[in-house]
């Protein structure tokens, strides 16, 4: 029903929101902790309505492979994971972003290295934004702090990644996979037709109807020059995305004494520490970036302005912390607090951090 | 007599297939590609199925088959052309969907990509060019090297005890449920290429009417890989590939 309040897993919400947006196949492989979204989509059989295809992989490099062959055919493609298995994805990704082609990936950060942990982490951060696979490319990178944009970021990472045919990924961490919320779903979309898909995607490789010229879905060019002008052409289309789609949120920056900047789940302890600090009679503002890469360099270096310090707080040992310090060129103390191995800060331990390492760091 | 009367339309018995490009192939003079590349574009214009092929190319020497085959294409990276031709089959399933892959591709890297797809059944056609070495690498080992044969990476020849075995991916192919037609041909003689090319034909047929997966296994040769003539490659396959590698159906259903 339109509207409808329900209650449910970021990891389910994310496949009620692919059938709804109208999403053509989702190909993966299990693992902990978001193997509920193959789950709840083979439970909710929507090639029987909407006809979208759900197939599992025999690993999660055949299902991003998969993921790049239905891209390459113009179709809104999917696939999930977590860490290890958005390692394995890597080479995949790769040639996804080097093809130009729209997809979308959710990554379930669970804490590594190697096997790691399947509790919560934020440490992909720097796979996620910095490349990850090999070569020159970036995607378009948002980070869910809610059920909620779990849902609302599946429509907007496939909208951008059809809008500046790059491949988009949902960064979330274990928390906002597994925490059940309230949530409101959009309302179901009809999947474009085949027609429609030509017609939307001219460059697709899906069969010379009308006997057109040939599309050929490559990422590969043996003359340098060539290479060159292909990879122009890819940080082009970056700079224009950095310039119209940097997002971000911000709670109480102005008339703050200091700032914290976390993103996903960890912003919202980040805000009821903020409520804690302020009993305290402590000013603190919270800079959420929403889009990681783009970051919102300029927003955080214009909330920067006028603050005694700013407190990076992530599940990993220090990686959006670099970016926070080039955006403000360093000319404030940053510290980072973050825990490692699946554990979650509680927002008492956040107030102590920035009252430690910030506020009055002789004493610590 | 001038050339262009003798070559009227009534006189013609050869003329390149309307699908293959006219342009330089980057294939070895020898190479078995050329011809295996001449016989798709021939049956997929044949069959009348041109507006809706999608060719899947591997990484290896085929890599650059979209250069040449008039049809939309989708490249690889190495060993995945199995599984992104399963997404593009599944999603438009009226499509012909075809994957061209060499040894490394589809017995080392892809194997598991490979015998997954055949093994759910995949409605698609595997053309498998086997001829036992890296060619576009500059002739290393592959899964296919016969016992005793020099590579670059086995410059003394393959022995069992620090290279294991050639690997017969399409006896394996063979008893998947998934596949309904396993075949194993060559292009060395007029004779062959003949047989190839009905092969081929079946195999496209097969997916038109959705039986599966079908599998092509074509044994080539890489004369400048095996560093022989052309020539006495094709002699060469005959006496020593053709023993591991025998020739003809090993499942049609």
């Amino acid at each position: 029903m339109k509207g409808e309040v329900t209650l449910m897993k970021g990891n389910e919400a994310v496949a009620h929101a692919a059938i709804r947006y109208g999403c053509d196949g989702y190909f993966g492989y299990p693992i902990t902790p978001q193997s509920e979204v193959l789950e709840t989509l083979e439970a909710l059989m929507p090639w029987e309505t909407t006809g979208m295809v759900v197939l599992q992989a025999e690993s999660e490099v055949a299902a991003i492979n998969m993921v790049y062959g239905g891209a390459a055919t113009g179709k809104a493609v999917m696939t999930s994971s977590s860490s290890p298995g958005i390692s394995l994805k890597q080479e995949g990704i790769s040639y996804i972003a080097a093809a130009q082609l729209p997809a979308l990936i959710l990554n379930v950060m669970r804490g590594g290295p190697g096997l790691g942990t399947i509790q919560p982490s934020q440490a992909d951060y720097f796979q996620a934004t910095k490349g990850g696979g090999h070569g020159d490319y970036h995607l378009i990178v948002l980070a869910p702090s809610s059920v909620q944009e779990m849902v609302d970021f599946v429509g907007l990472g496939f909208d951008l990644s059809f809008k500046y045919l790059t491949p988009a990924m949902i960064l979330a961490d274990g928390i906002v996979g597994q925490m059940m919320e309230k949530v409101v779903l959009p309302e179901q979309r009809p999947r474009r037709t085949d027609e429609e898909v030509k017609k939307q995607c001219p460059w697709a490789a899906n069969g010379r109807t009308g006997m057109r010229k040939r599309n050929v879905i490559t990422s590969l060019e043996m003359e340098p020059a060539k290479m060159e002008v292909n990879n122009h052409r890819l940080q082009a289309v970056y700079k224009e995305i950095e310039e119209n789609e940097t997002r971000w949120e911000e709670i109480g920056v102005e008339g703050a004494d200091y700032l914290m900047v976390a993103f996903g789940s960890i912003a919202r302890i980040c805000d009821k520490a903020r409520e804690l600090a302020a009993e305290k009679g402590i000013k603190v503002g919270i800079i959420r970036p929403i889009t990681l890469w783009p970051f919102p360099k300029e927003a955080v270096n214009k909330a920067a302005e006028g603050k005694k310090g700013i407190l990076v707080v992530e599940l990993n040992a220090g990686q959006m912390i670099e970016d926070v310090r080039l955006a403000i060129h360093d000319r404030l103390p940053v510290e980072h607090f973050g825990r490692l191995g699946g554990i979650i800060p509680s927002p008492t331990e956040v107030v102590e951090a920035l009252e430690q390492k910030i506020i009055n760091p002789t004493k610590a | 007599m001038e050339i262009k009367e003798i070559i009227r339309e009534e006189n013609k018995v050869y003329s390149t297939p309307q699908l293959l490009d006219e342009v330089d192939m980057h294939y070895c003079p020898g190479c078995s590609h050329g011809v295996v590349h001449k016989l798709v574009a021939e049956v997929i214009h044949e069959m009348g199925l041109t507006e809706k092929t999608v060719g899947v190319s591997p990484v290896g020497c085929a890599v650059f088959a979209y250069n040449y085959i008039d049809v939309d294409w989708v490249e690889a990276a190495h060993g995945r052309a199995p599984a992104v031709a399963t997404a593009v089959k599944r999603l438009w399933p009226d499509d012909v969907v075809f994957t061209y892959q060499g040894d490394g591709d589809m017995a080392a890297i892809g194997t598991a990509e490979s015998i997954h797809a055949a093994n759910r059944g995949e409605n698609i056609v595997m053309i498998f060019v086997n001829n036992a070495i890296y060619g576009m690498t500059g002739g290393q080992m592959a899964p296919t090297t016969l016992i005793g044969q020099k590579t670059a990476t086995t410059p003394y020849g393959r022995r069992v005890d620090l290279n294991g075995h050639p690997l017969e991916i399409t006896e394996l192919m063979k008893i998947l449920d998934g596949t309904c037609y396993v075949t194993r041909q060559s292009v060395h003689t007029p004779a062959a290429v003949r047989k190839t090319k009905a092969a081929l034909k079946k195999a496209f047929e097969n997916q038109l009417a959705k039986k599966g997966t079908s599998v092509v296994e074509i044994v080539s040769t890489c004369n400048s890989g095996w560093k022989m003539s052309p020539e006495k490659a094709n002699d060469w396959m005959v006496e020593n590939m053709f023993e591991k590698y025998p020739l003809g159906d090993l499942k049609n259903i």
